[in-house]
């Protein structure tokens, strides 16, 4: 079944369009530094901006600062909130399930696809930067970045094993987002209020993070280590938010994968 | 045996009581027409037995074995159209049929090597040859419909479970349709057709269920339903004197149609025309379905009873 939901999601248009469409930000800026040569002070901007202007070979991970906060969380909501509801929606739903499909084993290859479309835009999205960065904004060698945050440089195997790791710290990230939408997706037949739902408690997170009252929650809001992957590239590698990242993510898959299946197995199918 | 029975199946939704404690019971080589008006717990009924909705109280037995608990073994040999076809828009026909083939458990070793053939097959069989290579969202609703069916027919089920399976069809397709059950149905397969068209019904079914607001107010062969009711039925022009020769037997009277309790069409038809009637037309007069499915399902407040 999970072959046959990647093959699903693969072979839909809308998944190829949304990766375009994330690309888009990136590319645009990317072309607006290379023409105008003004970049952000460094420690203002977007994460690691300031530093692609001597380096293109940074770009990648700009490019995912970029689209971290909003763009991708947005793209993994509609993904992950039309999972169950869309199936729902255009029926199709009834007639996997009489197949017969079991209800855990469809949530688990629904998830594992969204995964797997994660991972691919993630991925996506450093090579197209790679690329561009390359093409408009020239090599060179790291250190300018690096020396700015910890003072000693990094070799360009180190480089490309850390944007390799910072790859997957994204797309680990986005897990917490796609079970919640997920979990929405099977209480609803409206992919759209799936993943309006998904977002909008995404924005509550990003507001109460800024909120001085509701320090006590902080450690605990799914945005709150979204950016660590920052912390990748100093020297030594800072693991402390990294790890508590991954473990708030997968916290929040048990929880709302466990709802969702606990509300999906003894569900009418009345779509 | 029976292809499908169930014991006091109960459905409630809140305070409503969707299907309220029936037994179907459909066997082996039946099939077996499901009527019953919109909303009167058709679908539902449906859904139960395929394990989309779970019952509230009752058992369910499909192909011998219980559902839903053992829908992993029975449903594989279930060919299914619930309430209208569904389909990937963007993909073609064959490629949904092949999607949806791959889905769940396999029914025989090597069946994956033989998918590319088996979906040729049944497109062929329901008429989508050509189309098939289209994507489905250019598809009229009679071609969704076909598609669906196609979709049903994948694995050479035991049972067909179709919901209104001629909605979206014009007379041809209907009449394919038909002749396309009807041959599967030789061949051994059960079917249950759940529908509101009583002709459709009528002419292709071997026993009838009713459904009527939840409950279950026939359950019989068709045969027995519309078997002979004693009485005849005579067109005449002259009508006044049949009815003055008939005295007394004459039931109904409609115009120029008389309704005559008397069972011996031929005896009926020596007496007037030595009485000098002239008789048009003269037959056993039967109940139609319709009649049959009325009555079962007349509101017990319109007559004036009440319990």
């Amino acid at each position: 079944m999970i072959r046959v939901e990647l093959s699903k999601m693969l072979r839909r248009p809308r998944t190829w369009v949304i990766i375009l469409g994330l690309n888009l930000l990136p590319t645009v800026v990317a072309v607006l530094l290379a023409v105008t040569d003004l970049g952000p002070q460094p420690g203002e901007g977007p994460a690691f901006l300031s530093a692609v202007l001597t380096d293109g070979t940074l770009f990648p991970l700009a490019a995912l600062a970029m689209v971290l906060p909003l763009f991708m969380p947005v793209a993994v909501a509609v993904v992950a909130g039309d999972a169950v509801a869309g199936e729902a929606q255009a029926g199709t739903l009834r007639y996997l399930l009489t197949r017969p499909v079991g209800r855990a084993r469809l949530l688990v290859a629904k998830l594992v696809s969204v995964i797997a479309f994660v991972l691919l835009a993630v991925v996506v999205v450093a090579v197209v930067g790679y690329v561009v960065g390359r093409l408009l904004l020239g090599g060179g060698d790291a250190s300018a970045l690096v020396t700015g945050i910890s003072g000693s440089s990094l070799t360009s195997t180190q480089l490309v094993e850390r944007t390799l790791l910072a790859v997957v710290y994204v797309t680990l990230s986005m897990l917490g987002v796609a079970a919640l939408a997920l979990l929405l997706s099977t209480f609803t037949d409206s992919p759209l209020g799936a993943a309006l739902g998904a977002l909008a408690f995404l924005i509550a997170s990003t507001l109460l993070l800024t909120l001085d009252a509701a320090q006590s929650l902080q450690p605990y809001l799914p945005t709150r280590y979204w950016l660590s992957f920052v912390d990748l590239f100093r020297d030594p590698i800072l693991w402390r938010d990294i790890v508590r990242g991954v473990l708030l993510q997968g916290v929040y898959v048990v929880v709302f994968l466990g709802a969702a299946w606990a509300n999906f197995s003894t569900k009418d199918i009345t779509s | 045996m029976s292809a499908v029975r169930t014991r006091a199946l109960t459905k409630r939704y809140g305070a409503v009581l969707a299907v309220d404690g029936i037994d179907l019971d459909v066997r082996e080589g039946d099939v077996y027409g499901f009527l019953g008006a919109n909303g009167s717990g058709k679908t539902t009924t449906v859904r139960m037995l395929l394990g989309l909705v779970l019952a509230t109280s009752g058992d369910i037995e499909v192909l011998g074995s219980p559902m839903p608990r053992s829908a992993g073994a029975v449903l594989p040999r279930v060919g299914t159209l619930v309430e209208g076809p569904a389909s990937y828009g963007h993909l073609t026909g064959r490629a949904n049929l092949r999607l949806f083939d791959s889905m769940g458990p396999a029914t025989s070793p090597g069946s994956r090597r033989r998918r590319k053939q088996r979906v040729d097959d049944v497109l062929e069989r329901v008429g989508l040859g050509v189309a098939g290579d289209r994507r489905v969202r250019g598809y009229s609703l009679g071609m969704r419909q076909r598609l669906g069916l196609a979709g049903a027919l994948l694995r050479e089920p035991e049972l067909l479970v179709l919901d209104e399976p001629t909605n979206g069809l014009d007379p041809q397709g209907i009449h394919e349709m038909r002749r396309l059950l009807l041959e599967l149905n030789a061949q051994g397969t059960t079917i249950l057709l759940s529908s509101h068209l009583l002709a459709e019904v009528e002419q292709m079914c071997t026993r009838v269920g009713v459904l009527d607001r939840g409950r279950l107010v026939v359950q019989d062969d068709l045969r027995v339903l519309q078997a002979p009711t004693g009485l005849s039925f005579v067109v005449t022009p002259d009508v006044e004197r049949a009815g003055a020769l008939l005295d007394g037997r004459v039931v109904r009277r409609d115009g120029r149609r008389l309704v005559v309790r008397e069972p011996d069409t031929a005896a009926l038809t020596r007496s007037l025309v030595a009485g000098d009637v002239r008789v048009q037309e003269v037959g056993p007069e039967r109940r139609g379905l319709e009649q049959v499915v009325l009555e079962a399902t007349a509101d017990p407040s319109n007559v004036g009873v009440s319990r």
